[in-house]
C-alpha cells in the first residue's frame, strides 16, 4: 500500500539500524514525545534494533494519559446528567476517574457516545435541540483545530445546546518542563510529527537553542522513527543542537497557518494540570472570552471540582521518561487494562498499555 | 469482577472481560463436563453417534450491510460454530425478538436472506419463536439461532488435540466483516466498498475431513478477530502459537480503513474465515483442499502455554495479546 509499505520496509529498517550501530560511539538517551511513536516502537520492536547504550524513553505525548483525574471526574458528572448527550473519542471511555469511567456511566444509563469528529457532535446538537450535547475536547495541538472548528460552527448555527469540556494541552511547555527538571536525562527529542503538521517547527527552535538539545520532527512508521533516531544521534555525536524535520512529507516549517489562526480565534493559552505531573504554566488551551458561552465547565457548574490522583500509580514518572512501565510494582499485577490504576494502562497511546500488550511475556518469550 | 457492579459493553466484546464474565458468573452456575469443554459447540455422545449443539444471538447495527444482513449472519454464525466441531450442520431454530414498529418489509428481507443462507449451507430451519417488544425496548430486530449438526467422522477437532509441531492454516484474508459493518455504522466512505466476508464454512471443513486429513482443531474467527481466536486456542490447548505476520492476508482496503481508524486488523471481526490446526505432514493437502486463499500462518510450540507471538516483517517477535474488550478508535 502506497505511503505505508515504503515506511515499513524491512530492508530499509535494517539498513538504518546498521547505520545507527556504526555511527553511535557513546550512550545516548532520547525521548520520543508522542505516545503513537511509543506504540510503534514497542509494537515493531524498534528499540531492540538499536545499538547497546542508545536508549529511548517515552514522553508525555498521550493526551488521554495526561488528562487530570479531576477533569475525568467532571466528564463523568456531566455525562451522568439526564439531559446530556456526552460525546467523546473512543479511547477516553476507559480512562479511570476517581471512582469509575465513562463506560460505567454509559452502563448506568448515561447517554455517552463515541464520535470520530467533534463536527459529529455539532451535528448531534442540531438534530437534538432539546438535549445538551457536550464534546470532550481532549488532545494536543493536533486535535485543536477540529475542536475549534466545532465551536465556530456551533456559533454560526446559533446552537445554544452545544458545549466543550476542554482539556487541551501543548507540547513545547511539557518538553521544557522535562528539560528543566533537575534529574532530567533526555539528551535529544523525537518531536511529534502530527503536532508539527499543525504548528510547524519554529516553536521548537528556542528550546533546542536554550537547552542545547537536538529536536527531530519525526513520523510514526518504523522507517520514520529510525531515521529520526539516526538524525538525532548524528547531531549529538557532532555536538549540534538543532531542529530537523524528518517528517517533511507532512510537516512544513510554518505548519498549517489557517488551522493555527482558527486555534487562536477560539482558544487562549492557559495553565493546565497534567495527570501525574502537576500544573505546567502556559501549557494548555482554554476557550477565549468570545467563546466562553460554549464552556461546559461553566454551563454545568463543575468548574471548582478537585480530585486526588491514586497514590500507587507512577504514571507521572512514566510520562516524564523517568521510569519504564515494567519498573512499576503494580504493572501487570494490580494494574492491568481490565483494572487500570492510571490512564497510561488503558490509552491507545499509553506507554504502560504498549508494554502490557506487546511485551508482557517478553521474558518468557525469550527464555 | 467484584469491583464491576454493572455489565459493560466490553463484557460482550469477545475479549478478556467476556472470559472473566463466563468464568465468574456462568461456569460456576452451569458447570458440567460438556460445557467445560468450552468449544464452539457442545459435542454430545449419544452412544451410536455424536451430535454437536450450539446457540448464538445476533445483535447487529445496521441490520443490512455490504455483503450480508442480520439474517445471513444468524444462519452462517451458527452453521459455522457446528462446522468447527467437525459436524455437518443439519437443523436450526430461530428466535426473533422484534421491536414494535419494525417495517414488515425489513422482516421479510431478513427472513428471505435466512432462507437463502440456510439453503446454501444445507440446513433446515425446523422450529422457531417470535416475541415483539415495546418500541424503544429493542434495536429493531434481534435473532437467536440454535443448531444441531451430526458428526460423521471419527475426528473430533478440539483444542485439546493440538500438539507442538502442528501448523496453523488460515482460510483467507481477514477483517472484512468488521470494516464493512463499521463503514456503514459510522458513515465512513471508502473509495471501494468493502463487503463482509460472511459465508458458511461447513463445506470447506467437510472437505478437509472427507479427504482424511488429521484436523486437530478448528476455530471460526468472529468478534475479536484472528488474534482472539488464536489466544483462545493457545489457552485451551496449553501450547504456544507462533504466527508470522507476513503470511496473514489483509486486503489493501481493509488495511487502509484500519490505518485511518487506528484499528489492528488482527482484532477486527470476521464471519467467514477459520483457522485449522493440523500436523505438518497434512499441510500440502489441506492447502490444496482449501484453495488459493488459504495460507500457513504459523505453528504450535511447547514454549509458554497460552502465549501467542507474532513475528513482524522486521523479524521481531512480540506478544499478540487478547484485548480487554472491543477496539476503540484513537484520538489522533
Amino acid at each position: 500500500m502506497k505511503f505505508l509499505d515504503e515506511y515499513r520496509d524491512a530492508a530499509l529498517t535494517r539498513k538504518l539500524a546498521d547505520t545507527l550501530a556504526r555511527e553511535t560511539t557513546r550512550p545516548w538517551t532520547l525521548m520520543e514525545v508522542c505516545g503513537g511513536q511509543t506504540h510503534a516502537i514497542v509494537k515493531f520492536g524498534l528499540d531492540t534494533l538499536l545499538p547497546p547504550g542508545l536508549e529511548l524513553v517515552h514522553g508525555p505525548g498521550c493526551p488521554v494519559c495526561v488528562t487530570p483525574v479531576e477533569l475525568i471526574d467532571k466528564a463523568l458528572e456531566i455525562a451522568a446528567r439526564p439531559e446530556v448527550v456526552f460525546c467523546s473519542f473512543g479511547d477516553m471511555l476507559r480512562v479511570p476517574g476517581s471512582e469509575r469511567d465513562l463506560f460505567s456511566v454509559k452502563a448506568r444509563g448515561g447517554d455517552v457516545r463515541i464520535v470520530y469528529s467533534p463536527l459529529d457532535a455539532v451535528r448531534l446538537a442540531r438534530e437534538n435541540p432539546t438535549r445538551e450535547v457536550v464534546f470532550f475536547a481532549v488532545g494536543f495541538e493536533t486535535t485543536a483545530p477540529a475542536n475549534a472548528m466545532a465551536v465556530a460552527q456551533a456559533r454560526e448555527f446559533g446552537l445554544q445546546n452545544f458545549s466543550l469540556l476542554v482539556s487541551h494541552v501543548l507540547v513545547p511547555p511539557a518538553m521544557e518542563a522535562i528539560l528543566a527538571a533537575p534529574d532530567n536525562r533526555v539528551q535529544g527529542f523525537l518531536a511529534a510529527g502530527h503536532v508539527c503538521v499543525i504548528m510547524g517547527v519554529t516553536e521548537y527552535e528556542p528550546i533546542a537553542r536554550n537547552y542545547q538539545v537536538p529536536i527531530v520532527v519525526t513520523g510514526f512508521e518504523p522507517v520514520d522513527i529510525l531515521k529520526g533516531v539516526l538524525q538525532c544521534v548524528r547531531q549529538l555525536e557532532a555536538g549540534k543542537a538543532e531542529v530537523e524535520n524528518e517528517y517533511a512529507r507532512a510537516v512544513s516549517r510554518e505548519g498549517n497557518t489557517p488551522a493555527q489562526q482558527l486555534i487562536r480565534e477560539v482558544f487562549r493559552i492557559v495553565p493546565r494540570k497534567w495527570r501525574g505531573i502537576g500544573e505546567i504554566a502556559q501549557s494548555g488551551l482554554g476557550l477565549t472570552e468570545a467563546y466562553a458561552e460554549f464552556d461546559a465547565e461553566c454551563r454545568f457548574g463543575v468548574a471548582g471540582a478537585h480530585a486526588e490522583e491514586p497514590s500507587e500509580c507512577i504514571s507521572g514518572l512514566i510520562l516524564q521518561g523517568a521510569k519504564k512501565p515494567a519498573e512499576c510494582p503494580a504493572f501487570g499485577t494490580r494494574c492491568t487494562p481490565e483494572h487500570p490504576l492510571g490512564a497510561t494502562m488503558v490509552s491507545g497511546e499509553g506507554a504502560c498499555a504498549a508494554y502490557h500488550r506487546y511485551r508482557r511475556s517478553q521474558q518468557q518469550m525469550l527464555s | 469482577m467484584a469491583d464491576v457492579p454493572n455489565v459493560l459493553l466490553a463484557h460482550g466484546g469477545g475479549g478478556r472481560l467476556m472470559n472473566e464474565l463466563i468464568e465468574s458468573v456462568f461456569l460456576p452456575a452451569f458447570g458440567n463436563p460438556l460445557l467445560d469443554q468450552r468449544n464452539d459447540s457442545a459435542v454430545i455422545d449419544l452412544g451410536d453417534r455424536r451430535i454437536a449443539f450450539t446457540t448464538d444471538s445476533y445483535v447487529v447495527r445496521p441490520l443490512f450491510f455490504p455483503g450480508g444482513d442480520i439474517g445471513t449472519l444468524a444462519v452462517n454464525g451458527t452453521v459455522n460454530d457446528l462446522a468447527m466441531c467437525g459436524a455437518r450442520p443439519r437443523w436450526l431454530s430461530a428466535g426473533f425478538i422484534i421491536e414494535e414498529g419494525l417495517p414488515m418489509e425489513t422482516l421479510r428481507r431478513v427472513v428471505q436472506s435466512m432462507q437463502h443462507a440456510a439453503a446454501t449451507a444445507g440446513v433446515q430451519l425446523v422450529t422457531g419463536d417470535t416475541k415483539v417488544v415495546d418500541k424503544g425496548k429493542g434495536d429493531g430486530l434481534f435473532i437467536n439461532t440454535a443448531g444441531i449438526g451430526v458428526i460423521e467422522h471419527p475426528a473430533a477437532p478440539a483444542p485439546a488435540h493440538v500438539v507442538p509441531g502442528d501448523v496453523v492454516v488460515l482460510s483467507g484474508d481477514i477483517g472484512r466483516h468488521g470494516i464493512a459493518i463499521m463503514s456503514v455504522r459510522e458513515g465512513l466512505q471508502f473509495e471501494s466498498a468493502i463487503e463482509s466476508d460472511c459465508a458458511p464454512l461447513a463445506a470447506p471443513v467437510m472437505a478437509l475431513l472427507e479427504h482424511g486429513l488429521q484436523i486437530h482443531c478448528l476455530r471460526d474467527l468472529t468478534r475479536g478477530g484472528l488474534a482472539s481466536g488464536l489466544n483462545e486456542i493457545a489457552m485451551a490447548a496449553g501450547v504456544q502459537l507462533d504466527i508470522d505476520e507476513s503470511a496473514v492476508a489483509v486486503r489493501d482496503e481493509v488495511r487502509g480503513a484500519c490505518e485511518l481508524l487506528g484499528l489492528d486488523p488482527l482484532y477486527v471481526a470476521n464471519e467467514g474465515r477459520f483457522i485449522a490446526i493440523l500436523p505438518p505432514a497434512d499441510l500440502p493437502r489441506a492447502l490444496d483442499v482449501l484453495g488459493s486463499d488459504a495460507r500457513c500462518i504459523g505453528a504450535a510450540g511447547d514454549g509458554t502455554a497460552g502465549l501467542v507471538t507474532l513475528k513482524n516483517r522486521l523479524g521481531v517477535a512480540r506478544v499478540l495479546d487478547l484485548l480487554s474488550g472491543e477496539q476503540l478508535p484513537r484520538i489522533c
